[in-house]
């Protein structure tokens, strides 16, 4: 019998190995054992310092006292209220400056943004420059700068600065004048609202008798007409109230007006400035997406300026700002989180104070992680929602 | 990059003066509106010019002491002469500054070598290792005769450059794994993947922070410890990896499927394919965005503030509180301000150059 040699024996084990499937399945295994060894080491070693720090694991303490005041909140708060409550404040604050500065951040940026493709050399200069400073500092080193200016460079409350009349900045904030209390305001409000819904159903309706009869019918001035005009209305109805609610000097601080805090007038104003930079250049890109025929191809069938810009040049440029334009508000929201550095109660900030005073690091990290993760995967399913309805379709 | 702004045409023919003349009408005052819309412009960029140059320069006080600054209205950079030192090093022991020094010139000569396409090759990388050992040395001591010094006491500038520096040099590389987990087949490794790429995209970097060093210290055994640094770096480098990882992996999807399926035909291994076909092109793609990760990332090292790290908004914070200095926090924040655009513009503008070098040989 000749001797066996040895490649023999080893050989299907090799060619096993070599085997595309198999290599997959081994190499699989091997980093799920990795994770999981890694996992059960971590977790384990976090059971047993918690033991010795004798601190109890869970959501438990959500329902103690917190005892510690929040300078503002959207709903009352009082230091006698439980945790859970301290940190629905701060979701609340978290959402109330971010959907703010995503307002203004947008407004601003969008007017930079055009500015940038302006014909005039001057305005594109200065669009460039203010994009150049504000994106390339920090901005947190911005946060702490408006701060600084706002809290020791503004004259205090007698000698406020009155740059338009009812308007008074000082270093414990801004005061603005509001429309006093009266319920028609509530109103003008809820008739917005319709307003807008209304709206949304008559451009569906114009549609469809588009399609069936090939009439058209100006959905966007009706549309519109219906969104100011229904306020406006109400607003008569109620006997047009004009009253305003002015702020004006009382004893050591202002009283009445609507009063934005240093912090929250600070955290605004530096995510404003900072975000706009980067939304200028999404809508740059977007405008400069279009080609300039596209343009004259509608001009030369005959369109209408302003259908030429709702039909065939703002549907191509939307395409390529909104993704990058929501992740600009992803971003604004994120970065409200620097709001604990400068004392603005948000969410990071309040879970900060929580940690501290209870220890419960592991949860409280938890909290806000997961609120951050819920609000960046509500937005990416409504981007990929919205990609869908507006991605090319290719055959 | 080409300007999709339309250029006018150039004035050819002409004195200088004619040739100006027609660019001012052409790009300024083409129509009535737009000579409106140049004179408000130029009226605004006057108003803030003249602030500045007169708060910086002509109303401001350069004496290296304090006490000329009550005479003058403007800025006092006696605080810059007094404070650069602590600004740039932190902590650090005044008299083995030299230490930090050495290392700050190490990073940007590291950079600045890096920078130059004809050093790129796997040496470079093997340069880098050592360049971070040795640096390590001689920042921590404790050989050859060095003082021993705590990392707690590195800062200042010192501790944002290595911070971004490691940073970098640690992020990309494990970007490049996970962008690859996530293209890849074995559904397990996929899956890691994204979960870590979603979690750290979904939560703000100053959480990441909080984790390390609030929750870090709880997942390791009883008596091992890791230093606060070391446990902010690991937090920066993981987050923006996630970043850099969907980066590279918009590169890699853009590349056509023609050519992973060529590279297969001829019988490349997987590694073969990635490093020799796919890669070098889905990099070369994602120049833009992944320089202004990087750029995000420097700025973003300031945020180990917020967590009691002295880097060098930290430092500057610090030397603003003292009470000698209260009275010049502007200079204070515009000092460092102009440091931190110094190196972000740089990075913008070799990265527009690198875009550039990179698609020369591709366009016919």
């Amino acid at each position: 019998m000749a001797p066996k040699h040895p490649s023999d024996t080893a050989r299907p084990l090799m060619a096993l190995l070599y085997d595309k499937t198999v290599r997959s399945i081994i190499y699989q295994v091997l980093v799920f054992g990795g994770v999981f060894f890694l996992g059960w080491y971590l977790v384990s070693n976090v059971q047993t310092n918690l033991d010795e720090q004798n601190i109890a694991t869970g959501f438990g303490f959500l329902d103690r006292e917190a005892a510690f005041g929040i300078s503002e909140s959207v709903i009352s708060y009082s230091p006698q209220d439980n945790y859970g409550r301290a940190l629905a404040v701060g979701i609340l604050n978290t959402i109330k400056v971010s959907l703010t500065g995503i307002i203004l951040a947008t407004i601003i940026g969008t007017l930079i943004g055009i500015g940038l493709v302006s014909k005039n050399w001057l305005v594109r200069f200065i669009g460039k420059s203010y994009i150049d400073l504000f994106r390339n500092v920090p901005l947190l080193l911005q946060l702490f700068f408006w701060y600084a200016l706002i809290t020791n460079g503004l004259p205090g409350v007698r000698q406020a600065l009155n740059p338009l009349p009812g308007t008074f900045l000082t270093n414990r904030g801004l005061y603005i004048p509001i429309p006093a209390d009266n319920p028609a305001w509530f109103w003008v409000f809820i008739a917005f609202v319709v307003g807008i819904i209304g709206s949304f159903v008559l451009r569906r309706w114009s549609f469809k008798r588009l399609e069936a009869t090939g009439q058209v019918f100006p959905h966007l001035s009706v549309g519109l007409g219906i969104i100011v005009g229904l306020p406006i209305l109400t607003w008569l109805l109620f006997g047009a109230p004009v009253e305003m609610n002015v702020p004006a000097l009382q004893g050591f601080n202002f009283k009445g007006g609507l009063n934005m805090s240093p912090e929250f007038f600070t955290l605004l104003l530096g995510l404003t400035v900072y975000t706009a930079t980067y939304i200028a250049e999404v809508v740059r890109s977007g405008i400069q997406s279009v080609p300039k025929g596209q343009s004259e191809a509608s001009t030369s069938l005959g369109l209408k300026p302003s259908w030429t810009m709702r039909l065939i040049i703002l549907p191509q440029a939307l395409r390529v700002i909104i993704p990058p334009l929501t992740n600009q508000y992803l971003n604004l929201t994120k970065n409200s989180s620097l709001a604990v550095a400068i004392g603005y109660p948000e969410l990071v900030s309040i879970s900060n104070t929580t940690m501290n005073q209870t220890g419960q690091a592991v949860e409280g990290v938890a909290i806000f992680m997961t609120v951050y993760l819920g609000i960046s995967l509500l937005i990416s399913v409504f981007m990929n929602w919205y990609n869908k309805r507006m991605a090319l379709v290719e055959r | 990059m080409t300007s999709m702004i339309p250029s006018q045409a150039r004035p050819t023919g002409g004195t200088t003066w004619k040739r100006s003349v027609r660019w001012l009408r052409n790009n300024l005052f083409s129509t009535p509106l737009n000579s409106i819309v140049s004179l408000v412009c130029i009226y605004v960029l006057w108003e803030i010019l003249s602030a500045l140059v007169g708060w910086g320069l002509v109303h401001a006080s350069f004496s290296p002491s304090k006490e000329f600054c009550g005479e003058v209205s403007g800025a006092c950079w006696a605080f810059v002469h007094d404070n650069y030192r602590f600004l740039l090093f932190g902590t650090y022991p005044a008299e083995s500054q030299w230490r930090p020094l050495i290392a700050i010139f190490m990073l940007l000569a590291g950079i600045l070598v890096s920078m130059n396409r004809r050093f790129w090759s796997p040496w470079l990388a093997v340069a880098w290792v050592v360049g971070f050992f040795v640096m390590y040395i001689i920042l921590g001591g404790g050989v050859l005769g060095l003082r021993p010094v705590s990392s707690n006491n590195w800062g200042g500038l010192t501790l944002t450059l290595i911070l971004a520096v490691v940073g970098i040099a640690f992020a990309a590389p494990l970007a490049l794994i996970l962008a690859l987990g996530r293209r890849s087949e074995m559904p397990f490794v996929r899956v890691i993947c994204v979960v870590f790429i979603e979690v750290f995209r979904g939560v703000p970097l100053i959480s990441v922070l909080f984790m390390a060093s609030l929750m870090f210290p709880l997942f390791l055994p009883d008596g091992v410890s890791i230093n606060k640094m070391l446990r902010a770096q690991v937090g920066i480098i993981f987050f923006q990896a996630a970043y850099l990882a969907e980066v590279f992996r918009g590169g890699m999807q853009a590349i056509p499927s023609g050519q992973y399926e060529a590279a297969d035909a001829l019988g490349l291994s997987y590694w073969q394919k990635m490093s020799k076909i796919i890669l070098p092109q889905a990099l070369r793609l994602v120049i833009p965005p992944t320089m202004s990760t990087f750029i995000s990332l420097f700025k973003d090292t300031s945020l180990v503030t917020i967590i009691g790290l002295f880097d060098l908004l930290a430092a500057t914070k610090a030397a603003i509180n003292d009470p000698t200095w209260r009275q010049q926090y502007i200079e204070g924040y515009v000092f460092i301000a102009i440091i931190y655009f110094c190196f972000c513009f740089f990075m913008s503008r070799y990265a527009l150059y690198l875009d550039r070098e990179m698609h020369k040989g591709m366009s016919h």
